[in-house]
């Protein structure tokens, strides 16, 4: 379909069905639909977006139809995305499963593990988890322990996952065991999808310094998998013992998404805008000139990041684009933030420490501050890709 | 637009890449240093590369241009900054091809542009009068004198303005300095009289001068734009001139941490090869991680010279920026990690230094630009 057509179709159908309350241009934590079995509909109106998109199959636009998706080509799903940015409309479902499981799926799942996954992701009924880390393996990774036995009709998992998102809130995981401990160690690895509500899974939740706990430790004690979840739907994605391939490949999606989610700066109010209003001009020029030249230098990163990502896609449609570029868009986007933060924090003074209250939304921003000292650690820390961009990308040697 | 080069562009790349690697490599500005070159660049080669369509890759082809547009200009500022080539390639065709095709009537541009593109004539931009950076500062008086302009006023870090035919100075015929409005942009012949020009021998071996014109006369014929208009005419041509030299800049970081990659695989100290060490990786990676971010500003700058011009000035604000912090800082990592090597003046990398330390200064620093934006912003 030709570009104006497509926007002027989007446009009117986002006009028709996205409901008024969700045209607020509301990001963040508290605004955001993850869905699933448990999921409490912060309003009708939420709940009534996620249907209209998921049955237009607008929650995962790009997908392919038979899975819920909406079909439609990176262009257009640009256009959807930009014409729900500017006409403000929030996001009708986010989740690991569309950012993670998803793309993994669609790369490395049979076509009946597809059929009986996605659909469900799509239409926000089941909320995954991600079951990575451990308290061993960290950036780590290859040398986690978790183990999975083969038991004939049944898969036997016995170990523990940590530092899991949402995990008490989800009610399936994709998880990384070891079904192979004699093997070298990114050779044993298997990529294995589990009910949270089979016997011997249990999660204790992690407080972090935001005050939140949004993770968890995850525990599975002799945890019986079955072989097949439906008839001919297999719990193990990709090969068996091949699943370091599905979980590299999942870390680069959740690397763009976190890098991504650093050039949210202009997506609401600039840096700049907040210090004036916070800290007042002298002779048209914000009063505070040295953080005011801090705000110049980030605007100036922010923006040219935001074009970087602009270029990737293009590149990586185009089929010029190099590899890695997740970890570059990871590393930068994460220290981008953490620095956008400390800035706000900068330009709100005592008013933004106040923790508890109205004036701050009971310390709104400084905990959104301390959640982006996670960016630099979640998805793979700073370090680690500054290690693949060395490594992959400018070929430099091991020790 | 995309933020990718079009095939063509590409190939223009392709082929700028392989003819300065052959005719202008770092050992000939080496060579025009050394032998105290009074030109300060070579005309033979200017010549073939107005034979090769870059002389005139601005102007339009009935005036005998390529006209290969924004982009293409960049990216044969990049390819120069990757290899280092003096060229009148900036003043001339950057500058003073935008000054005449955005700016001038059609009596200067019939009768200038095609000089332009065929290497007949070569320009100066003159603007500066202090050490940093200020246009709306500009004292230089272009007074009445019956029909035309009596122009009196110094004017430096003009490049190329001791070899240049036409000299484009912006002088002021209104107004007192600090006020943006009563400039005005004047063509004047280098051999006017009262024009004198001092070669300046800067850092980077580069052309420029100290300009002095002193009751030089000119007319109404020779205003690019309007009088007292000129600040709009200078907005413009500056854009285009920033953008081009963040693409020489970025060409030269690139071609100044692809030199320091390489030395990182080669050297050996404590019995292994440098580049294994992790605090050095780190550094590189971090390197590699902001001159993809320069890439990205540059075109973007580029592309909206060539689609939209008139607004083209903050994205070309953001890319001068952004190219001279990261090349300054490529520059001063690259040396670093040479160590002593580095510093002596037989290895290249000293003079991707000085280039860099020059080309970032000249038409605003980081601070100039990020300033603008920053006001544009409204903080
Ligand atoms: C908010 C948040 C949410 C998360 N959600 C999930 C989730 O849902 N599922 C999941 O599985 N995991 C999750 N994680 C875990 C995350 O992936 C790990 O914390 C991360 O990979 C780092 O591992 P670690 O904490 O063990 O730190 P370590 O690996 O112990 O690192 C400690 C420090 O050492 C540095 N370091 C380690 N190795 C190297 C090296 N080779 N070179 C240089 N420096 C090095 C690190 O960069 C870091 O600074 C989450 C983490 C956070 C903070």
């Amino acid at each position: 379909m030709p570009e104006e057509a497509f926007r002027a179709e989007a446009r009117a159908w986002l006009e028709k069905n996205a409901p008024a309350e969700m045209r607020d241009g509301g990001i963040g934590e508290e605004f955001v639909c993850w869905g699933g079995k448990r999921w409490k509909f912060s309003s009708e109106a939420q709940k009534t977006w996620l249907m209209r998109a998921a049955e237009k199959g607008w929650t995962v636009p790009a997908w392919p139809k038979e899975y819920g998706g909406g079909g439609l080509s990176k262009e257009e799903t640009k256009i959807l995305k930009d014409e729900m940015k500017r006409m403000k409309v929030r996001s009708p479902l986010e989740s690991f499963g569309i950012w993670m499981l998803g793309p993994a799926l669609l790369k490395y799942g049979t076509e009946a593990q597809k059929k009986y996954f996605l659909p469900p992701i799509a239409r926000g009924e089941i909320r995954w988890a991600q079951g990575y880390s451990e308290p061993n393996a960290g950036s780590d990774l290859a040398s986690l322990q978790c183990k999975c036995e083969d038991k004939g009709d049944h898969w036997l998992v016995n170990g523990q996952k940590v530092w899991t998102s949402y995990a008490d809130k989800a009610d399936w995981i994709f998880v990384l065991v070891r079904t192979d401990p004699k093997a070298a160690k990114h050779d044993g690895i298997s990529f294995i999808l589990i009910d949270m509500a089979a016997p011997g899974v249990s999660t204790k939740p992690i407080r972090l310094i935001s005050g939140a706990s949004p993770f968890c430790e995850t525990f599975f004690d002799n945890v019986k998998v079955p072989k097949e979840h439906a008839p001919g739907v297999s719990a193990i994605v990709g090969e068996i013992n091949r699943g370091w391939d599905v979980a590299k490949y999942l870390l680069t999606h959740e690397r763009e998404m976190i890098g991504a989610g650093g050039g949210g700066l202009f997506a609401t109010r600039g840096l700049g805008e907040v210090a004036a209003q916070e800290i007042g001009l002298e002779g048209g020029v914000l009063a505070d000139p040295l953080l005011r030249a801090k705000i110049a230098q980030a605007e100036v990163d922010g923006w040219a990041f935001l074009l970087t990502i602009e270029r990737m896609k293009d590149e990586a449609k185009a089929g010029v684009g190099m590899g890695a570029a997740s970890s570059v868009l990871k590393y930068y986007g994460a220290e981008f933030n953490k620095r956008r933060f400390e800035i706000a924090m900068d330009s709100g003074g005592s008013k933004e420490l106040e923790w508890e209250g109205a004036r701050t939304n009971d310390g709104k921003l400084a905990k959104s501050w301390l959640r982006t000292k996670a960016n630099s650690i979640e998805g793979g820390t700073s370090e680690v890709q500054l290690n693949i961009i060395s490594k992959r990308i400018l070929e430099l040697p091991d020790a | 637009m995309p933020l990718v080069l079009t095939e063509e562009q590409q190939l223009l790349r392709e082929s700028a890449r392989g003819f300065l690697d052959e005719k202008a490599p770092v050992s000939a500005l080496r060579k025009l240093r050394d032998s105290r070159d009074a030109v300060g660049f070579s005309r033979p080669l200017w010549k073939e590369m107005a034979e090769a369509g870059w002389a005139g890759v601005l102007v339009e082809e009935r005036h005998g241009g390529s006209d290969f547009g924004f982009v293409g200009a960049g990216v044969l500022a990049e390819e120069m900054g990757r290899t280092l080539t003096a060229s009148p390639f900036l003043s001339t065709s950057i500058l003073a091809a935008t000054a005449l095709r955005k700016f001038a009537n059609k009596s200067q541009q019939d009768a200038l542009l095609p000089k332009i593109a065929a290497g007949e004539a070569l320009f100066a931009l003159a603007v500066d009068e202090t050490s940093k950076h200020r246009p709306a500062q500009i004292a230089m008086r272009a007074e009445k004198s019956g029909n035309g302009f009596r122009l009196s006023g110094d004017k430096t870090f003009v490049a190329d303005g001791h070899v240049a035919d036409k000299i484009i100075v912006a002088a002021r015929t209104a107004g007192a300095p600090g006020e943006t409005g009563g400039l005005t942009l004047f063509l004047v012949d280098a051999t006017a009289k009262g024009v004198a020009a001092e070669r300046t021998e800067m850092v980077d071996s580069r052309n420029a001068a100290r300009l002095k014109f002193d009751r030089v006369e000119a007319t109404g014929e020779d205003v690019i734009g309007e009088v007292d208009g000129g600040a709009a005419v200078l907005d413009g041509v500056l854009a285009a001139g920033n953008a081009g030299l963040a693409a020489e800049m970025s060409g030269a970081a690139q071609a100044a941490f692809a030199m320091t990659t390489d030395y990182l695989k080669q050297r050996t100290q404590f019995g292994r090869v440098i580049g294994s060490f992790q605090a050095l990786q780190h550094r590189a990676a971090q390197l590699h991680v902001e001159i993809e971010l320069v890439k990205s500003v540059v075109l973007k700058a580029l592309q909206d010279l060539d689609g939209n011009f008139g607004f083209a000035g903050i994205t070309c604000s953001l890319a001068k920026a952004k190219a001279g912090e990261v090349a300054k800082l490529v520059s001063q990592e690259a040396v670093q990690m040479h160590g002593g090597i580095g510093m002596t003046d037989e290895y290249d990398i000293g003079f991707y230094m000085k280039r860099i330390r020059v080309a970032q200064e000249m038409f605003g620093d980081f601070a100039y630009h990020a300033d603008k934006i920053a006001r544009l912003r409204g903080y």
